[in-house]
């Protein structure tokens, strides 16, 4: 996103629109991230009500995957995951920090 | 029909208030708090006014409740006094970055310690880079009329800043002078109503404030705030000429007094300014051509209108009832040296100290300032850049 300037932007820092906070990438300095194991998964979708950052992504009452563009790595869907199918594994563990965000 | 009122400095600032109506009025209701609020609680409570007054804890908690009434859409207002100021401080600095008119007369006091309760421009002076418009007042009619100015200033359109009008502690704030008072209506309709254009209960449009600003935005946001001050000269002036149409007091950046033709020029705000006056009428009557330049507007500090006023006087000496310590001069010199440093032709400027902490100063003391400018324009030398006057030595 090209960055602009300062005669451009609303004063005082406002943000006039809504929800555009998703357009802001905020997952890139995660540690651990949350890997799935499909077939454990019984989609009760627990780790989509406790998530803090909204980063799980629901189509039709199934879990799709991760935002990991806004996932931080907090490991908290993991933890509450009551069939253990997320697993955390070290960010260094991937060639891209941002692969799949 | 104006009415003419004995009232004190902080009485008439209540009386502004009154008129102005505003919507929410936060304030602290403990010393160093003044009467301005006292007064003003009084009308709240025999209902002459439709302001939701909160009393806060305090005056960190006064500006934060101004800031949220503001960017509802609310007209907001508090007081406060010295210390008061300083612990308004952060907050002072967020309600000018998120373009909130807020108006605030302070009563200048020194900022302890050792603990002092008296008039210096301490308080004011350091709030100076907040991003506050401030005007200083020289007596009680000047407190109520850059009060109410002051609202048309700050919620202009093209400014959009917070502003504070400053008093002198006891010297003005508890002195009884006669006011000229305009009527409600006449200053309700001068000021106008406040819209906001991003109100927070504007639910059809959405709005954040105050969001996260981080090395990608908040240098932008800076350089907007000071295009925002650099826009308010002009409006000062417009607001000043248009209140002089209604209360036939016309008011500029500053005031020039007995300047034409002057070669011996001091520089002061407050309520020494009229001191200095009395001294120079009497050195003009007995031929000195003695001038003041009297600071209204000190943010924005109009560099240009001042610069065209002394540049071209004999010798100019700059009053400032503030120190800037470690710094080559108090902060009202400073900016009048920094102002004419670009003219090839400059008078010499020299600074005086004085009045910290109330330490009187009378009309003895302005007139060794005018002996010395003598001495300095006959002599063409500066001894000594940096005085202090009324100090036992």
């Amino acid at each position: 996103m090209k960055e602009k300037n300062w005669k451009e932007i609303p004063l005082g820092g406002l943000i006039l629109e809504a929800g555009n906070a998703e357009e802001y990438d905020t997952g890139s300095w995660r540690t651990y991230r949350p890997i799935r194991n499909e077939e454990k998964c019984t989609h009760c979708l627990l780790c989509w009500v406790y998530c803090p950052d909204s980063s799980i992504i629901v189509e039709e009452a199934k879990i799709k995957g991760f935002d990991y563009g806004h996932c931080k790595g907090c490991g908290i869907c993991s933890a509450q995951c009551p069939v253990n199918a997320i697993e955390m594994v070290e960010e260094t563990k991937f060639n891209s920090k941002k692969e799949g965000g | 029909m104006e009415k003419i009122l004995g009232l004190t400095g902080d009485e008439v600032a209540a009386e502004a208030i009154r008129q102005i109506n505003p919507d929410v009025l936060a304030a602290y209701p403990i010393t160093p708090q003044t009467e301005i609020v006292q007064k003003f609680s009084q009308f709240v409570a025999d209902g002459l006014v439709s302001t939701e007054m909160v009393r806060v804890e305090s005056e960190h908690s006064a500006m934060s409740a101004c800031i949220g009434a503001s960017a509802s859409g609310a007209r907001a207002m508090t007081a406060t006094s010295a210390n008061g100021l300083a612990l308004m401080w952060e907050i002072c600095y967020i309600a000018a970055s998120y373009r909130l008119p807020i108006v605030m007369p302070l009563v200048n006091r020194a900022l302890s310690g050792p603990i002092n309760i008296h008039c210096d421009h301490s308080d004011s002076m350091g709030a100076r880079d907040s991003g506050w418009i401030q005007l200083y007042s020289e007596n009680c009619q000047e407190v109520y009329d850059n009060l109410i100015q002051a609202i048309r200033i700050a919620e202009s359109e093209e400014v959009l800043l917070p502003a504070m009008v400053t008093l002198d502690g006891f010297i003005i704030s508890h002195a009884m002078e006669r006011v000229e008072i305009l009527e409600d209506e006449e200053v309700k309709r001068f000021i106008g109503e406040y819209r906001n254009p991003h109100s927070l209960l504007d639910i059809d449009n959405p709005v954040t404030y105050g969001p996260l600003d981080l090395y990608d935005y908040y240098f932008e946001h800076k350089r907007q705030q000071i295009e925002a001050m650099e826009r308010v000269g002009k409006i000062i002036e417009k607001v000043g000429k248009e209140f002089g149409e209604i209360s036939g007091r016309s008011y500029d950046l500053m005031e020039r007094y007995q300047l034409e033709g002057a070669d011996l020029v001091i520089v002061a705000a407050g309520s020494t300014a009229g001191t200095v006056k009395t001294v120079v009428d009497q050195l003009r009557e007995k031929g000195v051509k003695a001038g003041l330049l009297k600071i209204r507007a000190f943010r924005p500090f109009p560099t240009e209108e001042i610069v065209q006023v002394l540049k071209n006087v004999e010798a100019v000496a700059v009053l400032d009832r503030s120190v800037s310590f470690g710094a080559q001069g108090g902060p009202l010199f400073l900016e009048i040296r920094s102002a004419l440093f670009e003219e090839k032709k400059r008078p010499p400027v020299v600074n005086y100290i004085y009045g910290l902490g109330g330490r009187d100063i009378g009309i003895e003391e302005i007139e060794t300032v005018y002996k010395n400018l003598e001495r300095i324009a006959d002599s063409k030398k500066t001894d000594e850049l940096v005085g202090y006057l009324g100090l036992r030595e």
